[in-house]
């Protein structure tokens, strides 16, 4: 799926849902933050950070790594041996999770097989046909939901993935809203920050609540809320996701040029 | 006095220190590492009632677990990293095939404090992490307490001993004094924190070679049960200096893990018909195995522990 941006009469370069995902996520990392990568979009996102908007980012993996200067390598896993040579740290899972912990990672990210309106995710147990499926888990998930100042989630934008309420909260949102997070112990200045879809971008109110803050080129709101799970709010100054410029689809395809995770 | 070797082969090592319903811990260092030949062997010996314990097991928890070895898995991840999903698993979990499977879900900040209040000797140790969360309701081993130092509700995670650790690794010498570099992940806790350790080496080196950099030395040798010289022993996994990841190798096995007939054949084929390591790497070929090879290395430079 491609697709062409007009803008200012200007037709600029053509991109897919996946590269324009990674342009809004790594807009998400501002300079200088520390940043818990994850893998796939989310690791693509960081790199694109670092080469445009965010130099001075750092990259902690939940293997132990600490990079500033990511490998320019495709990496399918965060321990493939290009991740390792150029890192800034090889210490222990601990040593970045105590990083975490402390409130000292800015934003994480994350991916979902399901998310609610209050921001929680399932990476636990999926459902097709009324059969349930074991999915493989939380892996750092539920510690970077719980810990991380900020956390932004990726996924595609359907009915059955965004949902009223998960069957399973690996890693909690904002729970049932309001001030659940910090009832239940969690850091204050915790929790889900953006939720970037293959149609739009979702923000959070002060309730905790899940509202479209943007939709991607060509898509209408209508086409969102046909495929959001429950009644899904509407920011009074929608806008139009900013498609990716020359520069970070210049980052991506360097380091994706057979398009393995920009599909 | 020159201590006893305790080099032996995998074979040995697995039929002395890991019988059935051990608790063993597996993959310790992520991605990096995973002790493939050692797993194997256990399936080759027929173990049963194992419990699996690791924080992201990458594709070999799946195939214990298709190969019927195993009955628990303590772990945050289960599934094939750079695949998806680990069949097998679903299928044990989802149907008993091929036998019941028991799953106690941690995250990977709680199975990593599990390890380290074992290693640590405290019955447990606490966190903020999975508050809130349905793993916490579920994970008996996962309880909320009231901090006796502050006004917070914790989470106390109790200590995991397992029976054995199972850990590849760069090198070590003939008493299990191991060198470990790249991704570490839970492997240092994890190895302090079991009652036996086997290292998979390699290389076997002299022990000047492991005084020379006693920094690198993350398993001492005194903790250490067996040693055994596998090079190779972790495909398709990758040992940094030593072998990349074989990318095909997990892709492969997502599609023939997909139906349980192919998996069996699949299980036939690289593990039940295969007598060892060695057979292994032949079976891979010459063109796979060459293909996996550093292409450049890329050594430290040396520290300088003069006085």
């Amino acid at each position: 799926m491609t697709h062409r941006s007009e803008t200012n009469n200007s037709i600029t370069r053509s991109y897919n849902f996946s590269e324009l995902m990674v342009a809004a996520a790594a807009r998400e990392i501002r300079d200088g933050e520390v940043v818990f990568v994850g893998m796939r979009l989310p690791m693509l996102a960081f790199l694109v950070a670092r080469r445009t908007h965010a130099p001075r980012a750092v990259g902690l993996f939940e293997n132990g790594i600490i990079r500033e200067t990511p490998s320019t390598k495709l990496l399918y896993t965060m321990g493939d041996p290009p991740n390792i040579l150029g890192a800034t740290q090889c210490g222990q899972m601990l040593d970045v999770m105590g990083l975490l912990q402390q409130g000292r990672v800015d934003v994480g990210f994350l991916g979902a097989a399901e998310i609610d309106r209050f921001g929680n995710l399932n990476t636990t147990w999926g459902h097709r046909d009324n059969e349930m499926q074991r999915l493989p888990g939380s892996g750092g998930a539920c510690d970077i939901a719980c810990l991380a100042r900020r956390t932004v989630v990726l996924l595609a934008h359907d009915r059955g993935r965004l949902t009223d309420r998960v069957a399973h909260i690996t890693s909690p949102g904002f729970g049932t809203g309001g001030d659940w997070r910090r009832s239940h112990g969690l850091p204050p200045a915790s929790g889900p920050s953006a939720v970037i879809t293959t149609l739009g971008v979702l923000r959070f109110g002060h309730d905790g609540e899940a509202y479209l803050a943007s939709v991607h080129p060509g898509i209408s709101v209508e086409e969102v809320l046909a495929n959001t799970g429950w009644a899904l709010r509407v920011a009074e100054e929608l806008i139009e996701t900013k498609p990716p410029a020359e520069a970070e689809l210049n980052v991506m395809r360097e380091l994706d040029p057979n398009h393995f995770w920009t599909r | 006095m020159t201590a006893e070797s305790k080099v032996t082969s995998m074979r040995e090592a697995i039929a002395l220190h890991v019988p059935s319903g051990s608790m063993i811990l597996l993959g310790a260092q992520l991605e990096q590492m995973i002790p493939f030949a050692a797993g194997h062997e256990l399936i080759r010996q027929g173990r049963r009632d194992l419990t699996l314990v690791g924080p992201i097991s990458d594709i070999l928890f799946d195939q214990m677990i298709g190969a019927g070895c195993v009955s628990r898995v303590m772990a945050a991840w289960v599934g094939n990293v750079s695949a998806g999903v680990g069949y097998c698993y679903r299928r044990a979990v989802e149907r008993n095939i091929p036998r019941r499977l028991e799953v106690v879900d941690y995250s990977n900040l709680t199975i990593a404090l599990a390890l380290h209040a074992g290693a640590m000797g405290v019955p447990f140790l606490p966190t903020y992490a999975t508050l809130g969360s349905d793993l916490l309701k579920r994970n008996g081993n996962l309880r909320e307490f009231s901090s006796p130092v502050s006004e917070e509700t914790l989470v106390a995670v109790r200590a995991l001993r397992p029976d054995v650790a199972i850990l590849h690794v760069q090198r070590a010498d003939a008493q299990g004094n191991a060198h470990m570099w790249g991704s570490l992940g839970v492997a240092v806790d994890g190895a302090r924190a079991s009652q036996k350790i086997i290292i998979v080496a390699e290389e076997i080196v002299e022990p000047a070679i492991i005084s020379s950099d006693p920094n690198r030395t993350l398993i001492p040798g005194f903790l250490v049960s067996a040693v055994v010289h596998e090079p190779g022993g972790a495909h398709p996994s990758p040992v940094q200096g030593y072998g990349g990841r074989d990318h095909a190798f997990f892709r492969e096995y997502h599609e023939r893990s997909r139906r349980v007939e192919d998996f069996e054949e699949w299980l036939s084929h690289w593990v039940l018909q295969v007598t060892d390591r060695r057979d292994y790497w032949k079976q891979l070929g010459a063109a796979r195995t060459d293909a996996l090879a550093v292409k450049e290395h890329a050594f430290s430079a040396p520290a300088d522990f003069g006085y």
